[in-house]
């Protein structure tokens, strides 16, 4: 026991006696958890969301165009402004606006007339950037809900309505094709419209137009009714996953560097085993990854609010299999590898390859179906959910054990392989 | 060779890497407080043999006994008898030499007042228990070298294992580690001394096995290695003129056994001094052959080797 304790002893000391390096090891995972946890929300209501840039062209310049443009300027989502149709070309290609609306003469008097009858509907053009598909989604969705309400506002209560309904009326009264009952109600139906309009000019009412008839009420699910969600918790155990990753795989590089050196020599000369030789290096590498965590969260539950709102048993589990299973990882790294050069371009990649797939940068939920699914067996996608469960989401312990079991498993894998394939000797 | 009551010995050992035969069949042994000397150029297999011994590496066929018996695993604890001082400094540069020690005494199972001690007195052999606190990389590579030597000394082992110990000191610092080790020659300790300088084996060893190309090639006293030379002395004679001198006219004399120029220096090997000196001064007068210094020299564990070898040491490595 003797010689165990001083083995795991002279790690710790080795990590906590270069203070630039501990401290590096300590401030990076942290900045980048406070930039990812601010750029996904941080603390719910903190962060203003950036706008999208859309510029319009407004070729028509009716009523029915200008309040179409008004109802855009009035989202929260939108930063309107408007543009000519080379200048708004030129800056979506560029970058500058995600999206550029074309507003096409007589769009309104089309809109308008298409609005009750069958008559040809006018196009809007959207010029928009490829690479923001998603935002280009949300821009139609809005466009489509300010259409209907500029033009039906107008219909029920402009000036340029009551023109087109009279316009309208006439068409339908006069189209032959029309069935004689169908040509009568529509007429009708066109006439109290008319009639409304006529009102509604007269008394100087406010009319708001269609709008969609139903309002959303938001609730997140957390913890509690009143815990809102805090961005910073996923985004402190991504990078804490991320980074300890990397202490892991530097532990391998270590036992790679040091198996060329004379110290290597020295520990093998003495009556050591294989195991212990091993074992303790994987328990100094977990007491390690165990102090980083602890340290990113209580930085982030002071600075940020983020609480363990789940088990607290839970949360410790999860860290503790988490830095088990990385330990086991930096092990097998030092077992795989050749060359130190090529051994950490290799463990760089699956190191990356592995944060990434694990949602340790953006939540798994973003992923494709078949790519979550297939992150399952990914180590570190329980790691996160682990964590994510115990924290933010508020599960009990129960949510804890299917991560911890399987992280466990992993490092009983990883280190069965760094114990079958250790290359003992020193050749050479 | 081989002796049964050896405290260590190693029998036909041999290894090698893919197609390159490192040690061909290497067979040593050292008794207890005898210092013997691995001698050999660079590349020899001096350092797999040693390498061997201490257990890390496996002969692909041989054995090893430390006072007769074998190392049967990792954890035997015959292991402890054995210390090993390797060729790279194997220490914690950012620990301090008080930290080094007590982790490599852990090591041995040596803890509380019992490392202490160990401690305290191998830094006082090496002359470094005033900078105990010190973190070793604020040590100069004569000092790490000293205590890469006191590392090796914490759990009292009866074998020292020292691969080149002193590559890359200076003088002093390297004049200190022959006294450490002579003093732990004084103690009975069992010393097998590689080195690829033929001075450190003069001055240290009792015995020097020559290795070359993974075989041994020579095991014998300093004297014994002597008697292998065809010469026992060297005269060496700074002529006034060598311009148009011919050293092969003097192996005609009965004592001369090897003559030749070197660097303006005729060098003349006899077999006795007492009688060959005088006929090779007189001859060199009578000839009109005038010098200005005279003086003779024994040969050394280079010509030793440039004789068994048909190759220089230094030309070897």
């Amino acid at each position: 026991m003797i010689p165990f304790l001083a083995l795991v002893r002279k790690d710790l000391k080795l990590f906590f006696s270069d203070r630039k390096a501990m401290m590096i090891g300590l401030v990076v995972p942290i900045v980048c958890g406070s930039f990812f946890g601010y750029l996904f929300g941080g603390r719910r209501g903190e962060t203003e969301t950036s706008k999208v840039p859309v510029l319009v062209i407004d070729q028509d310049s009716s009523d029915i165009s200008r309040g179409l443009i008004r109802q855009l300027a009035d989202d929260k989502n939108l930063d309107v402004k408007p543009s000519d149709i080379e200048a708004a070309r030129l800056a979506v290609r560029k970058g500058k606006a995600t999206a550029a609306i074309v507003i096409p003469k007589d769009f309104g008097t089309n809109a308008g007339h298409a609005l009750f009858t069958a008559s040809a509907k006018p196009e809007l053009t959207l010029l928009y950037d490829p690479s923001h598909a998603v935002e280009l989604g949300m821009v139609k969705g809005i466009l489509s809900g300010a259409v209907m309400q500029a033009v039906s506002k107008e219909m029920f209560n402009g000036k340029m309505g009551r023109e087109m309904l009279n316009g309208s009326i006439g068409q339908v009264e006069n189209n032959p094709d029309i069935p004689a009952a169908d040509r009568k109600a529509l007429s009708d139906m066109l006439a109290g419209v008319k009639e409304w309009n006529t009102q509604q000019q007269e008394s100087g009412g406010p009319s708001g137009g269609l709008t969609l008839p139903f309002h959303t009420h938001d609730e997140a699910i957390t913890s509690g009714e009143n815990d809102e969600y805090n961005g910073y918790a996923h985004s402190f155990g991504g990078m804490g996953v991320q980074f300890i990753l990397f202490m892991g795989l530097d532990v391998g590089i270590a036992l790679l560097m040091l198996r060329q050196s004379g110290l290597w020599q020295r520990l093998r000369a003495a009556p050591l085993s294989r195991t212990m030789l091993l074992g303790s290096r994987a328990v100094s590498a977990a007491l390690i990854a165990g102090f980083i965590l602890f340290v990113l969260f209580t930085f982030a539950r002071v600075v940020f609010g983020v609480h363990i709102r789940g088990s607290m048993a839970g949360f410790v589990g999860v860290c503790a299999a988490f830095s088990l299973m990385t330990a086991a990882f930096g092990l097998m790294v030092a077992a795989l590898g050749e060359t130190i050069e090529a051994t950490r371009g290799y463990a760089v990649m699956a190191t990356l390859i592995m944060v990434m797939l694990g949602g340790a940068w953006v939540p798994t939920f973003v992923f494709p179906a078949w790519l979550q699914k297939l992150t399952v067996v990914v180590p570190t996608r329980w790691a996160m959910d682990g964590i994510d469960g115990m924290t933010w989401r508020g599960l009990d312990i129960s949510a804890a054990v299917a991560p911890m079991a399987i992280m466990l498993a992993f490092t009983l894998l990883f280190g069965a392989i760094a114990v079958m394939r250790f290359r003992w000797r020193t050749e050479g | 060779m081989l002796n049964s009551s050896a405290m260590l010995e190693a029998k036909l050992l041999k290894k090698s890497y893919g197609k390159l035969v490192a040690v061909d069949g290497v067979s040593l042994h050292a008794d207890a407080g005898e210092t013997i000397g691995l001698l050999g150029p660079n590349g020899a297999g001096k350092t797999t043999t040693v390498s061997m011994i201490a257990g890390l590496v496996a002969p692909d066929s041989g054995e090893v006994l430390i006072e007769g018996k074998k190392v049967l695993s990792d954890t035997d604890p015959v292991k402890g008898r054995i210390g090993l001082v390797p060729q790279d400094m194997a220490l914690f540069d950012k620990l301090s030499a008080y930290d080094n020690m007590t982790f490599f005494a852990a090591l041995y199972s040596i803890s509380g007042a019992k490392a202490k001690q160990a401690i305290r007195e191998a830094l006082e052999l090496v002359g470094l228990a005033e900078r105990a606190g010190d973190k070793v990389e604020t040590f100069s590579g004569g000092m790490k070298r000293r205590l890469n030597l006191a590392a090796a000394l914490l759990h009292d082992p009866q074998i020292l294992l020292l691969d080149e110990p002193t590559v890359g000191v200076d003088p002093q610092s390297r004049n200190a580690i022959f006294e450490n080790l002579e003093a732990l020659k004084k103690r009975g300790k069992t010393l097998v001394y590689t080195t690829h300088y033929m001075e450190e084996a003069e001055r240290l060893c009792d015995r020097i096995v020559i290795i070359d190309h993974g075989k041994v090639i020579a095991d014998d006293t300093l004297q014994g290695l002597h008697r292998l030379l065809p010469v026992n002395n060297v005269i060496s004679i700074e002529l006034d003129k060598v311009d148009g001198f011919r050293p092969e006219q003097l192996l005609g004399l009965s004592e001369v056994k090897s003559a030749e120029v070197q660097n303006g220096t005729l060098r003349v090997g006899v077999h006795d001094l007492s009688r060959g000196a005088p006929g090779v001064l007189r001859w060199l007068v009578e000839n009109n052959h005038p010098y200005h210094h005279v003086a003779s020299e024994q040969p050394d564990l280079e010509t030793v080797f440039l004789t068994l070898t048909g190759r220089s040491l230094r030309d070897a490595r």
